[in-house]
């Protein structure tokens, strides 16, 4: 008995619906920009400097209390949230607290921490704090301009090797599709207030790769195709080539997703906002390849005049043997 | 047509093997580190029965590397400090002074009498009596510069010399670094200041500390198993700058006004108490060879030195010189004390007594036996992550990627058949080949790496299943299976291959761009999407043409 996904042979019109299914990328994109400008991002300290301490205790996190210790140091924007993970025993209370930059300092000083941990210590005696960072503004604003950095090279990277190994429409197609990706995910981020720090610029840039890798295995198949039905429409071409490789993208982006739904449950709260948005970024970047890079090759159409490039172009690897 | 010649196929399980053999440590993780810190304390210090015991517990021809776990995942202490190079500006034109009004004193009759102007920038100022000797004394000044040694900075000379009329009839030249001594001048209180932070942490006896240099000015400290980042700032944020001068006096006043040369420091144990001291030292702790915590006559804590022959000219000729006087002994711009010179002190060893508890006196002692920093650090960033925190993430990170590998070798068994287990087989290689090029290379796993590992579990099947879905296809199409696998391994290769190029420069954009524990996830990934690459074209494919050749099936199901 064999587990299948996807049957054998299928025939999905993908385009049937473009019009739902592009515009409800394109409603996310907005959407999500707006969010983003409206509601804006839940920055950790890695980009606006300050301290996050980690604190346990045995007793049940009362947060008024919490506020109530430190409310008297006069430390500025002082959150507070208690953490729940399902690996935590009922002694097991953990809280954050994160304390905004204090002015003119690099980094909060070890007086300053000293304090906090004195004043919470007076409130919940059994209180341990099980780590303290700390990032300067100076630092921060660097961060910042390297996670751009980082995810603008990526993206002109991608956008120049698609098209070194496809066609132009191809690479404009992909790098749309990444876009989508990560504008829907920093929305959700934003919608609903997940940190947002260094990590999850990581994890924008893995989903950026495994968006691409989608899209490439689809792109591979369609320039494959392009050469083998040279009469057929592209629409028709590229309906086939996303059945071709629809079991593939299911089983792939289903293993991927299984084994991230056990990160995700068991792996801690540490982790847990860095493997959501990894989580998230496969689903969004999964229909991405599927509605959104083809679509947009379609728009921009492909010239079909592959003869030259018969022997060389899809080929190159080819000889590669094991 | 399915062939693979022989000298392939073992240099195919070869890998593996070597994958294996060197993996295999990990999977005795304290046993193997606690048999590495044996064999390099019996390296150190001699072999004692217990450390040869602890040794012998894993056998010495085996790999011993070890995958290093991150700050995240242990506990420790993380700082990133900035170091301010400006600091050792002042210092070098207070050096080149004397050298200074040396020369210009053997041109007076054309210069007039000097005066040094403290200005209290970086540049040296001297103000001359006579206007008209300003081009014979910036010839002077100019000539004692030398060129700089650097790439970049060919033909230039360390210092710059400008010269000005003033008024009443002088004049002043003004010597400061050229813009390329500068740079050569910050390059090399980096070089110290990493050296001796590294010396710091070592006498402390850590275990795998990292200290970096970062950018331009920035050194990376990451010390595991340090109870905190405070106790770490204490260790290396010293400056332990231990000078030997001159008093003046003494005075309750601070607001004082003090001599052009002097200093006013206040007193570290006795509260409303400053002394006025002469700015030149004697003898500075450069010049120190050793110094050890012990206690004085009366047994209180202190820190016994010894300077080496130049130190020791120096301070015997000064002791000579000023009995009766007293004298300040001053670390990182605090007297620690002013003990009165009562005889000459020859033999250019002595002891440092104050208030200090005996761990104080350990401490300093540590930090003058590991010299003085060139210049102050400013910490930007500091991170204490408790080792209880980094066994719970390591726990709940290996629960959730033996789930996520179980899980995804029990789907692929069930959607592609024998097929399928053949590629978990390949699987667990793949993971064993991570784990065995992360220990050979020494990397760092963190927590974002972990993540790492569980979406390379997820995504190392994908190449597998490209190629099992093309052998699908072409079964429909092929003559015979034989042929279907051929084409279909043939055929997967550019979607395989360009789907993992593109990932693996994103891995290489986060590794170059990225610190800490998001580098860890990318030398994860990136070295994932080789193994993957390499288990499911290479190793998968030797097992299928192998069990294709002992069974000659005339049809297969993928």
């Amino acid at each position: 008995m064999r587990l299948k996904l996807v049957p054998d042979h299928t025939e999905i019109d993908f385009f049937k619906h473009a019009r739902l299914t592009f515009g409800a990328s394109v409603v996310a994109v907005i959407v999500s920009l707006v969010i983003w400008a409206t509601v804006g991002l839940n920055f950790g300290i890695d980009f606006l400097g300050g301290t996050t301490i980690r604190t346990e205790s045995a007793q049940p996190v009362d947060i008024g209390t919490y506020r109530g210790a430190l409310d008297t140091l006069d430390l500025g924007d002082v959150s507070i949230t208690e953490v729940f993970d399902p690996t935590f025993g009922p002694d097991r209370n953990v809280a954050m607290i994160r304390i905004q930059a204090q002015d003119a300092e690099q980094s909060v000083t070890p007086e300053t921490v000293a304090t906090i941990e004195a004043a919470l210590r007076a409130a919940v005696p059994d209180i341990a704090f099980v780590s303290v960072e700390s990032v300067g503004p100076k630092v921060s604003g660097e961060l910042i301009r390297t996670a751009f950095i980082a995810v603008g090279a990526s993206m002109a990277a991608i956008l120049f090797y698609i098209w070194l190994r496809f066609e132009w429409q191809f690479s404009v197609g992909a790098v749309a599709a990444l876009f989508h990706d990560i504008i829907v995910t920093i929305g959700l981020f934003s919608l609903l207030g997940i940190r947002f720090d260094l990590a999850t610029i990581a994890a924008l840039l893995t989903i950026i790769g495994y968006s691409i890798n989608d899209t490439v295995v689809i792109f591979d198949r369609l320039r494959e195709n392009l050469r083998k039905y040279k009469q057929t429409p592209l629409r028709d071409v590229m309906n086939l080539s996303v059945n071709e490789t629809l079991s593939r993208t299911v089983m792939t982006s289903g293993t991927t997703l299984l084994a991230l739904a056990a990160m995700l449950i068991l792996g801690g709260d540490v982790i847990r906002s860095f493997v959501f948005a990894i989580f998230w970024g496969i689903i969004v970047g999964t229909y991405s390849s599927v509605f959104v890079a083809k679509n947009i090759v379609l728009y921009l159409g492909v010239t079909r005049d592959w003869s030259k490039k018969d022997k060389t172009g899809g080929n190159a690897f080819a000889d590669v043997d094991a | 047509m399915l062939q693979i010649p022989l000298w392939r196929r073992l240099l195919i399980w070869g890998v593996v093997a070597l994958g294996v053999v060197l993996a295999l440590p990990n999977a005795f993780y304290s046993r193997v580190e606690q048999a590495n810190d044996a064999r390099i304390s019996i390296e150190r210090n001699g072999a004692t029965p217990e450390a040869m015991m602890a040794a012998e517990r894993w056998p010495a021809w085996l790999p011993s590397g070890l995958v290093n776990l991150g700050l995240d995942l242990r506990g420790g202490a993380h700082l990133l400090a900035e170091v301010q190079v400006e600091d050792v500006y002042a210092g070098r034109m207070d050096a080149l002074w004397p050298e200074l009004r040396d020369a210009l004193r053997a041109v007076r009759d054309e210069v007039g009498t000097i005066r040094r102007v403290d200005e209290g920038g970086d540049a040296l100022v001297v103000r001359l009596s006579d206007a008209a000797g300003l081009p014979r004394a910036m010839e002077v000044a100019r000539a004692l510069a030398r060129p700089v040694v650097s790439l970049t900075g060919v033909g230039a000379t360390d210092y710059a010399v400008s010269g000005s009329a003033t008024d009443g009839g002088g004049a002043e030249i003004r010597v400061a670094l050229s813009e390329e001594e500068r740079r050569a001048t910050d390059d090399r209180t980096i070089r110290q200041s990493l050296e001796i932070i590294r010396r710091r942490v070592d006498e402390v006896g850590t275990r795998e500390p990292t200290i970096q240099r970062q950018g331009a000015d920035r050194i990376l400290i990451q010390v595991p198993g340090i109870g905190s980042a405070d106790e770490l700032k204490a260790l290396i944020g010293t400056t332990a700058q231990l000078t030997f001068n001159p008093v003046v006096g003494r005075t309750g006043d601070p607001d004082q006004s003090v001599g052009a040369r002097n200093v006013m420091l206040p007193a570290m144990d006795e509260p409303n108490t400053w002394y006025v001291v002469e700015r030149t030292p004697v003898v500075t702790g450069e010049e120190l060879v050793d110094a050890q915590p012990a206690f004085d006559q009366n047994g209180r804590p202190a820190v016994n030195f010894r300077f080496n022959p130049a130190g020791a000219r120096k301070f015997g000729d000064y002791t000579a010189e000023n009995i009766g006087s007293p004298f300040a002994i001053v670390l990182d711009e605090e007297v620690i004390s002013a003990p009165v010179i009562q005889s000459h002190i020859p033999g250019g060893s002595g002891i440092i007594t104050g208030n200090f508890t005996v761990e104080e006196s350990t401490n300093l002692a540590v930090l003058l036996r590991a010299g003085a920093l060139p210049a102050e650090l400013t910490f930007l960033e500091e991170r204490t992550i408790g080792p209880e925190l980094g066994q719970d993430s390591i726990d709940a990170g290996r629960l959730a990627s033996v789930v996520a590998f179980v899980a995804v070798l029990v789907v692929m068994g069930l959607s592609y058949g024998l097929f399928g287990w053949l590629a978990n087989i390949a699987l667990i290689f793949n993971v064993a080949l991570i784990f065995g090029a992360l220990s050979l290379i020494g990397a760092t796993l963190t927590l974002p790496g972990i993540a790492g590992i569980v979406l390379t579990i997820g995504m190392a099947v994908d190449a597998n299943v490209l190629t099992f879905e093309r052998i699908r296809e072409e079964l429909k199409t092929a003559r015979g299976p034989a042929r279907a696998i051929e084409l279909g391994y043939e055929r997967a290769l550019s979607a395989i291959v360009d789907a993992n190029i593109t990932t693996f420069i994103i891995a290489v954009i986060l590794f170059t761009l990225g610190s800490g524990p998001v580098r860890g996830f990318a030398v994860t990934l990136g070295i994932g999407i080789l193994t993957s690459v390499f288990t499911a074209i290479f190793v998968t494919r030797l097992m299928v043409v192998t069990w294709f050749e002992r069974r000659r099936p005339k049809t297969i199901e993928v």
